[in-house]
């Protein structure tokens, strides 16, 4: 079995919209004090988690015509676009090690990917 | 004359170091839910409807017990974010997918083979040096 292109193009997209959900978490996490409501009613951690949901829709339909141990590492990639929305939109500092722990557990995917064929 | 120490920019590094354990125990969370999901999706029957996966949801326990510890995970994420940097959390969720793989090994019997062993590896290796950095 191949896995085509719109798959793959399926899966990155899905990554994308989910780290963008995890910027709003994070944001959303920062609105939060004691009160229940800060939870409950907050618009940005429900943005968040609505935009987790789109996401593994995306995944669900890419993975539905790819191979599974293609498309599986490549969710990894959400680490890389919210290394750089961190920096790019909450201000959070790009360190060495940061670089170094998102390369390593790219190419651990990558391992668990070929391991899975 | 005393010099004054500069406040912290960030969260201070003990607060980073327990929202990463949060976040640790996020993904042992995670793993749980995906075990119970899968179980739970078999007692669904073979080509389930879109309204009988939304009703087994609410009606079969594993189901049920399987999206709670995805919403109590995410809760706890949530929490773990207040205390730390994204960029130091967010790829520590990675570890989720180790241990789906150990648990598929263990539980539903999948090949074990020496790339799954390097990648597990890798990943711990990679989760490791941000914890160290968490901690400094």
């Amino acid at each position: 079995m191949k896995t085509p292109l719109v798959s793959v193009a399926w899966v990155v997209l899905g990554t994308v919209i989910g780290s963008f959900g995890a910027v709003f978490l994070k944001i959303g996490a920062g609105h939060l004090n004691r009160r229940l409501q800060s939870l409950l009613l907050n618009w940005r951690l429900a943005l968040g988690i609505a935009f987790y949901l789109l996401s593994s829709v995306f995944y669900v339909v890419g993975v539905r015509n790819g191979e599974l141990s293609v498309l599986y590492p490549m969710v990894s990639l959400g680490s890389v676009w919210t290394l750089l929305w961190s920096n790019l939109l909450l201000g959070e500092s790009l360190t060495r090690p940061k670089f170094m722990a998102v390369g390593l557990i790219l190419a651990g995917c990558v391992l668990l990917g070929l391991g899975s064929r | 004359m005393h010099t004054v120490e500069a406040p912290p920019k960030s969260a201070p590094p003990r607060r980073q170091g327990r929202a990463m354990l949060a976040v640790l125990l996020c993904t042992f969370i995670n793993a749980a839910s995906q075990a119970c999901i899968k179980l739970g999706t078999a007692s669904l029957g073979g080509h389930p409807t879109m309204l009988e996966t939304a009703l087994g949801i609410v009606t079969k326990p594993l189901l049920f017990s399987g999206y709670a510890l995805l919403g109590a995970s995410t809760v706890l994420f949530v929490l773990a974010l207040r205390k730390g940097d994204l960029s130091l959390l967010y790829p520590v969720l990675t570890l989720g997918y180790v241990w789906v793989t150990v648990l598929s090994v263990v539980m539903f019997h999948d090949s074990m083979n020496s790339f799954k062993i390097a990648g597990v590896a890798v990943i711990i290796a990679g989760v490791g040096v941000l914890g160290k950095a968490s901690s400094q």
